[in-house]
């Protein structure tokens, strides 16, 4: 699972109201390289939500994203290729994702996050 | 995707090998230089999911007519999806991979395309990533029911929605039990999961966004086209196909806010031959033959 979609996931379960941003717990990340474009960044960096992605990537062993972003940074190459790194080139493949409410925690395995709920959560 | 799960391999091949023509003559329609790379042993091997390629599980759904046609859909639909450049597309129910497989493989040369796959079966989730690698491509793949998790944060940017339900009409306590039981049971009309499945495509498609479903004539695509309508759906249908066990439709939704790409959809409907779903969703909207689309492109 990339950056990118944990930034779009957040815990369902029944009566959590803050949910996101998801804790992460790694086993294992894996790297894999994909080609930058920078239109799509520039098009999805309004959707991140940014302090998420930074503390997942830390999460994942990746601290060269600045703490704060403004689009302004989108026309810098470097500034680009770090956030193109973190949301799209990390993966996480064994661990779990973390309800930030209730601490409950969604397996992550062959990079798959499972978040089926009990019956209880439902 | 007929009830007991008694779809062979040979069924399967027989339906895949009879696809070709259909590809053939779509590919006639396009520009000279596309014709050119279609042509190219590795261009044509590309183009979607190869069967043998994809994985398999006892308890998971294989590809079977309701998928080729919907595939099919995704193949004639190709140009204008590329031409649309979605940023996010997500398939619900992914079962064996075969169509976010197809998907990511037809939409291969658009740059900056995310993936992301979900179904409920656990079993599911892995055979879609084991048959997404198999073809070297990469979709985020999520066990979930429909969207649960990713809703509130991905409401209104998913540009590309595709959908091949539980449609199988079956009583009702035969929907939301667990493996392959799930990827056909659709309860009362087969409307259970597809009635959850509305609201849901409703909240995450952007406002430029195309949603494909599958449908079966119990179904009542009519209603469900009318339905869309009224919380502001145009329709079509992009494949209509018969089998000896159903008659499926393979419809295509987009918000009709007169934007050009929905103007585009207007002008590009297939004539198709007569039905009742079929007169009654093109008469909710302007329509031109096929055959202009072919000498426009050609």
């Amino acid at each position: 699972m990339r950056l990118l979609t944990h930034n779009m996931l957040s815990s369902n379960i029944k009566g959590v109201i803050n949910g996101f941003p998801l804790g992460i717990v790694v086993e294992k990340v894996i790297e894999k390289p994909v080609e930058m474009n920078p239109d799509f960044l520039k098009n999805m960096f309004a959707k991140i939500e940014w302090k998420a992605l930074v503390d997942a990537s830390r999460s994942m062993g990746y601290t060269e994203l600045p703490e704060q972003a403004d689009s302004s940074m989108l026309d810098s190459v470097d500034f680009l290729q770090r956030f193109h790194h973190a949301l799209l080139e990390l993966h996480l493949e064994e661990g779990a994702l973390v309800c930030p409410e209730t601490g409950r925690k969604f397996p992550v395995n062959k990079g798959i996050p499972n978040m089926l709920l009990h019956e209880d959560e439902v | 995707m007929v009830k007991p799960s008694l779809f062979l391999w040979g069924v399967a091949e027989i339906t895949a090998a009879s696809r070709s023509p259909l590809s053939l003559s779509l590919i006639s329609h396009r520009a000279p230089s596309e014709r050119l790379l279609f042509w190219a042993p590795s261009k044509m091997s590309c183009r979607i999911a190869q069967i043998h390629k994809v994985s398999s599980h006892s308890e998971v759904y294989e590809p079977c007519d309701d998928s080729f046609a919907l595939v099919d859909a995704l193949l004639a639909d190709r140009t204008n999806l590329l031409e649309h450049k979605p940023t996010l597309c997500l398939e619900l129910g992914c079962g064996s991979g075969y169509v976010i497989t197809s998907l990511a493989l037809m939409l291969g040369e658009l740059p900056g395309v995310h993936y992301i796959a979900t179904d409920v079966n656990l079993h599911a989730v892995r055979v879609t990533r084991e048959t997404l690698q198999a073809h070297n491509v990469h979709a985020d793949v999520i066990a979930t029911d429909l969207a649960s998790g990713l809703d509130s944060r991905l409401a209104g940017l998913v540009d590309v929605i595709v959908v091949n339900p539980p449609y199988v009409p079956t009583p009702d306590d035969e929907v939301g039990q667990e493996g392959i039981t799930s990827a056909w049971a659709g309860g009362v009309d087969g409307r259970a999961v597809i009635d959850r499945i509305l609201p849901v495509v409703d909240k995450l498609l952007s406002d430029r966004g195309w949603f494909y479903m599958v449908t079966l004539t119990s179904n009542n695509p009519l209603q469900i086209c009318r339905q869309m309508k009224a919380g502001g759906y145009a329709s079509r249908i992009v494949v209509q196909r018969s089998t000896e066990e159903e008659s499926l439709h393979i419809i295509k939704f987009w918000r009709d806010s007169g934007d050009p790409m929905c103007k585009k959809e207007t002008a590009t409907l297939k004539k198709t031959s007569s039905g009742k779903v079929m007169d009654s969703v093109l008469s909710q909207i302007h329509r031109l033959p096929f055959w202009k689309k072919v000498e426009s492109n050609d």
